[in-house]
């Protein structure tokens, strides 16, 4: 098989060979689940491609050089971690709007233990870790026991956390960061070494479940996916993150004698971490089809026994403890937490993340990866406006107009789905 | 009953037996207002029992008390030859009943295996284990006669009224329960989606468990069910079989509460109470 950058591509290359191919079969499928309105991942990535291509014409050297390349991806992972909680709560049909201030604040604690009272990196991220989850614990029994709109809550908790957020930062204006571990998670890079190994590992571990799955249903006589179809599915994953390790792996330096920079950064390997993690939670046990049925149907939940205030309970704490996780990918970026850590668009640019990945607002329907490809849309535009050198106002309306394309995109596969039985 | 088990009609024995459910003297109240008066009621095992009444005659109330979601105040609640306390829907499931609510309580973005096992997974090591609830959503939709659902990955959503009832009634009864309680199964369709949803009710009966089926429509009930219970302002009026009485001899004791047209109240073989 020749190598594929997309599945899209591959099964329509072959679809001349015939009907009774499964590639074409496959296809079939997928573009009549597109056209009932089950878009998936589609618009996104047809987002990252075309801003690409735009950006890559008029900025070629500076746009798709390897160091501007790595930088969009630091820019990027504060925002898809915080995207990442928020498909939790978007899932239940409910919002978050303290996320971003629950991220500057969890942060902040993190500044203060470190670099204040001078204690070591780890009490610093578990601090800031055990800040995220209070938040979401006193939001979650709020709207889970209480029955206070989120809405209302985490509007106030948005005022609020700012309020501590400038209370723990103080006179100073700002907390440095000087830990070099703190540092490194969002601004230092693997070994190339390393980072091919972590390619195979991604590759080889999605292969074999994948395989497995599919000759474990073969075996149960269930209906199970074309073997060609998830080998044309392994092929792509493998060239396309292959592409991508390979652009990270080369110097990207500007003085190579002086500080050599190349390699997958750090943080990549957190957020696959995290997808993987996540979407196993959300797609493999109890508790994440609980999440997608308390969206659904929050009373048909409750009649069949589970215990729905707990399910959102669990989602809030989830939220803002990722939120805490984003904190700290803010805080190593910029080597410091200002007032403005988290504030600012932080949130707004989650929320927008989730969205144009896929995620609803309306509730039961979303998933981690949205938030990672959301992410990347919105990193690339901030990314790209900003080496053709616009002002923020044009970067603020750009983005609007994108989330606003998102959220027509969500609202008319909705009544495509409503009108052809799907969700 | 003045009439002891089992005595009553001993040519039709096998056909009478014991019933699953036995209610007696059941009483409910809701403040001042005396929903329920020492009503009984029987249920039997293969058999179709349809419940009917005007509104506000009492047959949501009973149906919660089954149910275990509003327990009676008094009464004896006999469950398979044992007497038993039911006060929660949780005991009611553990003794295998069901009950498959109006509103069906499905979730629309969810597919048709997983609205099955909603609430208890099937999980291997903590992880859902898909194909054996797969494996068990086919077999019981074939039990079940169904054959007009394309694929049982398919999101709920897309299912016609008919085939949200069926998957609602799966539900019901993928647990090998015994008792289910259909609350209205026809209310909202339409007359070929009634019929197949009809034809499960009486298929539910055939293979062996007990059906009460709530309904206001009285074709629906003389279509499928063995026996009618009239509940009428909190008072059983009449319990009798299909096969001993006209509709407009069930309208007349639903309407009026007097069943002197079929003899009084029976005991649901025939004979005087």
């Amino acid at each position: 098989m020749t190598a594929p950058t997309k599945v899209e591509t591959t099964e329509k290359h072959v679809e001349e060979t015939g009907p009774s191919n499964p590639l074409v079969a496959a296809f079939g499928n997928w573009w009549a689940r597109v056209r009932g309105g089950d878009a998936g991942s589609l618009p996104a990535l047809l987002g990252i491609v075309a801003l690409v291509i735009v950006f890559a014409a008029l900025r070629p050297n500076t746009f798709t050089n390897a160091f501007n390349f790595a930088n969009l991806i630091h820019q990027a992972a504060a925002v898809i971690v915080i995207a990442m909680g928020l498909v939790f709560v978007l899932l239940l049909g409910e919002i978050d709007l303290s996320a971003g201030y629950t991220a500057g604040t969890a942060a902040a604690v993190m500044g203060v233990v470190v670099t204040r009272w001078g204690w070591s990196w780890p009490v610093g991220l578990l601090a800031c870790l055990v800040t995220g989850a209070v938040v979401g614990l006193v939001i979650g029994l709020l709207v889970a026991k209480l029955g206070i709109p989120s809405f209302v809550v985490t509007l106030a908790a948005f005022l609020a956390l700012q309020g501590v957020l400038l209370q723990l930062i103080g006179e100073g204006g700002t907390i440095a960061i000087r830990d070099d571990t703190l540092r490194a998670i969002n601004n230092n890079d693997m070994p190339v070494w390393l980072g091919w190994a972590l390619f195979a590992l991604v590759v080889g571990g999605y292969a074999a479940i994948v395989l497995r799955r599919g000759a474990k249903r073969r075996s149960s006589g269930l209906t199970y996916e074309a073997i060609q179809v998830t080998l044309a599915k392994i092929a792509a994953l493998a060239v396309l993150l292959g592409l991508m390790t390979y652009w990270l792996s080369i110097e990207r330096s500007r003085n190579p004698a002086i500080t050599s920079i190349k390699g997958v950064p750090i943080v990549v390997a957190v957020l696959l971490v995290l997808l993987v993690g996540l979407t196993f939670v959300l797609t493999k046990t109890s508790f994440g089809r609980h999440v997608y049925a308390t969206g659904g149907n929050a009373e048909a939940a409750r009649r069949a026994g589970i215990n729905v205030g707990l399910v959102k309970l669990a989602c809030f704490v989830i939220a803002s403890t990722l939120a805490a996780v984003g904190g700290i990918m803010l805080a190593s970026r910029d080597n410091s937490i200002s007032p403005s850590t988290g504030g600012a668009s932080t949130l707004l640019y989650a929320v927008g993340a989730a969205v144009i990945g896929g995620t609803s607002l309306f509730g039961g329907k979303g998933r981690i990866v949205d938030a990672i490809l959301g992410g990347l849309v919105i990193a690339i535009i901030i990314n790209g406006m900003g080496l053709l050198n616009q002002p923020s106002s044009v970067v603020y309306m750009v983005t609007g107009l994108v989330l606003l394309v998102a959220a027509s995109v969500d609202a008319i596969s909705r009544r495509r789905a409503r009108s052809t039985g799907r969700v | 009953m003045t009439v002891p088990e089992g005595a009553a009609g001993a040519a039709t024995a096998t056909e009478d037996a014991a019933p699953l459910l036995s209610l007696r003297g059941i009483n409910k109240s809701f403040g001042a207002v005396h929903v329920l008066q020492d009503v009984d009621f029987d249920a039997y095992a293969g058999q179709v029992t349809a419940l009917v009444g005007d509104n506000g005659a009492g047959k949501s109330t009973l149906i919660k008390g089954i149910a275990g979601s509003q327990p009676f105040d008094s009464g004896e609640y006999v469950f398979d030859g044992r007497q038993v306390s039911v006060t929660n829907p949780k005991h009611a499931n553990e003794l295998g009943i069901e009950v498959v609510y109006q509103d069906l309580a499905l979730c629309d973005n969810l597919d048709i295996v997983d609205n099955l096992f909603l609430g208890r997974e099937v999980t291997k090591n903590g992880i859902l284990d898909e194909a054996t609830m797969e494996r068990r959503a086919q077999e019981t939709l074939a039990g079940l006669s169904v054959r007009t659902v394309k694929s049982i990955r398919q999101v709920v959503a897309s299912l016609s009224g008919g085939q949200r009832q069926t998957v609602a009634i799966a539900r019901a009864v993928i647990w090998n329960s015994k008792l289910v309680v259909l609350d209205e199964p026809t209310a909202a369709l339409g007359v070929a989606q009634t019929e197949q949803v009809l034809r499960l009710v009486r298929q539910l009966a055939d293979n062996g468990l007990a059906v009460v089926l709530i309904s206001h429509n009285l074709n629906d009930v003389f279509q499928v069910a063995d026996r009618i219970s009239v509940l009428y302002l909190g008072r059983l009026a009449a319990q009798m079989k299909t096969k001993d009485v006209k509709s407009n001899q069930v309208v007349e004791v639903i309407t009026t509460g007097r069943s002197d047209a079929i003899g009084g109240i029976t005991n649901g073989n025939g004979e005087l109470k």
